[in-house]
C-alpha cells in the first residue's frame, strides 16, 4: 500500500470525479468529494514524511521501468506542493457546501463537485509526474475543468472571462506541447530526469533552445505572469467564490512549480540562468508585474477583481526569486508560494461569505463591515496584513527571506523595490480597512446582514489562522523549503 | 540537408501562423475557434513528422527485420488529438451559451454591451 502512494495521489480524487454524478444529492457529494480531498491530503503527508525520511521516491506505472514507461518522481519540491494543493483544496471544499449551495441551483452542485475533484486531480497530477508529455495531458484536464468551473459563475461575464481563458489557456498548453516535442527530437526522451541527463550534451542547439523558449512562453500564460496576465482578473472576478479561491490558492502555485520544474530540473541552471538572459528577465518582468498589478488593484471597485490583481502581483514576487537563482531565493520563492496560497485561500473564503449575505463584494459592501460582519471583516484585515508582509504574519516571512537573499548578492536596489511594492499593498487594503470601520453603512448594500455561516467562518479562519501561526512558528516550512532549495540546486531531481 | 525534404516543416510553420493569426485577428467567436483548431493541428503534423523514418514501414512484428517509424510521437499526438476534441467541443458549448445571453457570437458586440460606459470597471473597461 505504501509503495503505491505516488499513484493513489492523483488516482484518488480521478476516481472520485465521475463517482460524484452517482451520488446525486448536494449533500452527499459535498461529503463524498471532501472526503476524497481530505484522503489526498493525507495521501501527501505521509509522501512528505516518507521523503524527508529516505530521500525522492521513484514509481513506475504499470511497473514499466524509467526510461520507457511513465515515472512517478516524488522528491521534496513536488512533495512539499502536493502537500500544499491538497491541503488548501481540503479547506477550500470544507467551505464549498454553504457557498456553492447559495451560490449554484441544484442539478449544477453535482456537476461542480464532479469538475472540482477532475481539476484537482490534473493539478496534483502535473506535481506528482516526472514524465514531461504527463504534465501536458494533466494540464489539460486541470485546465478544461477550470475552464468549466468559471463559467458555472452566475453572471453571463463569466461565460466570456472562460471563453477568453480558453483561447489563451489552449494556446499556452499548445505551446507547451510544441516545445516538448522539440525536446523528444532532440534527445529520444520523455522522462525529465533522463532528460536533465542528456540535454548538456547537445550544447548551444537551436532546437533546445526553441523548445524552452515554448515551454517558458506557455508556463509564463498559466502562471499569469505579467504581461501574460490578461485572462486572470476576469477569471478570477466571475467565477463562482469558491472555484475563485480555489484557483487563486493551488492552479497559480502549480505553474510556478512547472516554472521551478522546466527551468532548473530539466533545463539546468547553467542552461537557463547562466547561459540564456532569463534572469533579467525574470526579475524585470516580476517587478514590472509587482508595481503594474498593486497599481491597477487600488483603483479597483470590485474588490474579487482587487485580489486578482494582487494574485498577479504575488506572482511577480515568487518569479523574482526565481530569477535571482540562488539557494536563499529558491527557499523564498517556495516560501511564498505556501504563505500566497494561506493569504488568498484565507481572503477569497473571507469573500465567499460577504458574497453569501450581500451577493456580491464591490467596495460600497464594505462600508460598515466592522459592524456587521466583524470576523469576516477581520480575517480581511488580518490576510491583508499577511499580504503586506507585517511581522507575526507569513507575508513577513517569505519577504524576509527574499529580500535577505537579494542582498545576499549585493541586488540591494531590488530589496528596495520589493519594499516599495509592498506599500502600495498598503494603499489597497487600507481601502478596505477604511470602508469597513471609519465609514457608515448606506443604502440598500447593507440592509438584512449578519455574519457569515459557521461552515464558511471556520475553513477561512483556519487558513487566517494558518497566516499567524505559521508566521510565528517557521519551522516546518522554513526546513522543508530550505532542504528542497538546497536538493533542487544540488543535481538531478 | 536540403530545405525541399523538409517541406513538412514549413506547412507546420504556415498552418501554425495562419492559425495563431485567425485566434488573434478574428472577432467571431466560431473563426477564433477554427483558428485554434488549424493551430492544434499544425502541432499534430509536427509530431508525425518527427517520428517519421526515411523508407521506414509501420511497426508491426512479422518475423523478419525490417527499418520502421518510430509510433511513440504518433500514440502520443492520439491523446493530443482526443485533448484538441475536447476543448473544441468546450469551446462551442461556450459559445453556444454566449449566444444566447448575449445574442451574439461577435467579439465586439460582447464587448459593446459589457463596457456601455467608459470607466465602469467592467472586464475590458
Amino acid at each position: 500500500m505504501l509503495t503505491h502512494l505516488p499513484i493513489l495521489q492523483v488516482i484518488l480524487p480521478l476516481m472520485a470525479a465521475p463517482s460524484c454524478l452517482v451520488l446525486r444529492r448536494a449533500g452527499l457529494v459535498w461529503l463524498f468529494a471532501f472526503a476524497a480531498s481530505l484522503s489526498a491530503l493525507a495521501v501527501s503527508a505521509l509522501l512528505l514524511q516518507q521523503v524527508l525520511a529516505n530521500g525522492p521516491i521513484s514509481y513506475a506505472l504499470g511497473g514499466w521501468q524509467a526510461p520507457w514507461g511513465i515515472e512517478y518522481r516524488i522528491d521534496l519540491l513536488n512533495a512539499w506542493v502536493l502537500l500544499i494543493v491538497s491541503g488548501l483544496s481540503s479547506a477550500v471544499l470544507a467551505a464549498a457546501h454553504t457557498s456553492i449551495a447559495s451560490e449554484l441551483d441544484g442539478g449544477r452542485q453535482t456537476l461542480f463537485y464532479t469538475l472540482y475533484l477532475l481539476c484537482f486531480a490534473g493539478l496534483l497530477g502535473i506535481v506528482a509526474t516526472g514524465d514531461v508529455f504527463n504534465v501536458f495531458v494533466f494540464l489539460e484536464i486541470s485546465s478544461l475543468s477550470t475552464y468549466a468551473l468559471i463559467a458555472l459563475g452566475r453572471d453571463r461575464r463569466a461565460l466570456w472571462a472562460a471563453f477568453q481563458y480558453l483561447i489563451m489557456g489552449t494556446i499556452g498548453a499548445t505551446f507547451i506541447l510544441i516545445g516538448i516535442g522539440f525536446l523528444y527530437m532532440m534527445t529520444g526522451t520523455l522522462n525529465m530526469e533522463d532528460l536533465a541527463a542528456r540535454l548538456p550534451t547537445l550544447g548551444n542547439s537551436a532546437a533546445v533552445l526553441a523548445a524552452f523558449a515554448f515551454i517558458f512562453v506557455g508556463i509564463c500564460l498559466k502562471l499569469a505572469l505579467f504581461p501574460l496576465h490578461q485572462w486572470l482578473p476576469n477569471a478570477y472576478s466571475y467565477a463562482p467564490s469558491i472555484v475563485t479561491a480555489f484557483l487563486a490558492a493551488t492552479a497559480t502555485k502549480v505553474a510556478l512549480y512547472l516554472l521551478l520544474r522546466f527551468t532548473v530540473t530539466v533545463f539546468g541552471v547553467e542552461f537557463s540562468l547562466a547561459r540564456l538572459p532569463l534572469e533579467s528577465l525574470l526579475i524585470g518582468l516580476g517587478l514590472v508585474g509587482v508595481f503594474v498589478a498593486s497599481t491597477v488593484a487600488i483603483y479597483q471597485v470590485d474588490i474579487k477583481r482587487m485580489f486578482a490583481y494582487s494574485s498577479v502581483a504575488q506572482v511577480g514576487y515568487m518569479v523574482v526569486g526565481v530569477g535571482i537563482g540562488t539557494a536563499a531565493a529558491l527557499q523564498a520563492t517556495l516560501l511564498h508560494l505556501f504563505n500566497h496560497a494561506l493569504m488568498k485561500g484565507g481572503l477569497f473564503l473571507a469573500l465567499a461569505g460577504l458574497v453569501y449575505r450581500t451577493g456580491a463584494c464591490r467596495i460600497e459592501h464594505f462600508r460598515g463591515l466592522g459592524t456587521a460582519m466583524p470576523w469576516t471583516m477581520a480575517a480581511i484585515v488580518v490576510g491583508g496584513i499577511s499580504l503586506i508582509g507585517m511581522p507575526l504574519t507569513v507575508g513577513f516571512v517569505s519577504k524576509w527571506y527574499l529580500i535577505a537573499a537579494a542582498l545576499d548578492r549585493d541586488l540591494w536596489w531590488l530589496a528596495v523595490l520589493v519594499v516599495l511594492g509592498s506599500l502600495l499593498a498598503v494603499a489597497y487594503i487600507w481601502r478596505l480597512v477604511e470602508a469597513g470601520y471609519f465609514r457608515e453603512a448606506t443604502g440598500s448594500a447593507v440592509a438584512a446582514r449578519g455574519e457569515a455561516p459557521v461552515g464558511l467562518l471556520l475553513p477561512t479562519w483556519l487558513l487566517i489562522g494558518a497566516n499567524l501561526y505559521f508566521g510565528i512558528d517557521t519551522r516546518l516550512p522554513v526546513a522543508v523549503t530550505a532542504a528542497a532549495s538546497q536538493f533542487l540546486l544540488g543535481g538531478g531531481p | 540537408m536540403p530545405l525541399a525534404s523538409l517541406y513538412n516543416y514549413w506547412i507546420v510553420i504556415g498552418l501554425m501562423m495562419i492559425g495563431l493569426y485567425m485566434v488573434i485577428a478574428q472577432g467571431n467567436l466560431i473563426k477564433k475557434i477554427i483558428g485554434l483548431n488549424i493551430f492544434q493541428t499544425s502541432v499534430f503534423i509536427f509530431y508525425i513528422s518527427v517520428g517519421k523514418v526515411e523508407g521506414g514501414s509501420a511497426p508491426i512484428l512479422d518475423g523478419g527485420e525490417h527499418l520502421y517509424s518510430n509510433p511513440l510521437p504518433h500514440v502520443l499526438i492520439l491523446t493530443a488529438i482526443v485533448v484538441g476534441i475536447a476543448t473544441t467541443s468546450l469551446a462551442l458549448a461556450l459559445a453556444i451559451r454566449i449566444k444566447r445571453s448575449y445574442g451574439s457570437v461577435e467579439e465586439r458586440d460582447i464587448r459593446a454591451q459589457e463596457c456601455p460606459r467608459p470607466g465602469e470597471g467592467g472586464p475590458e473597461c
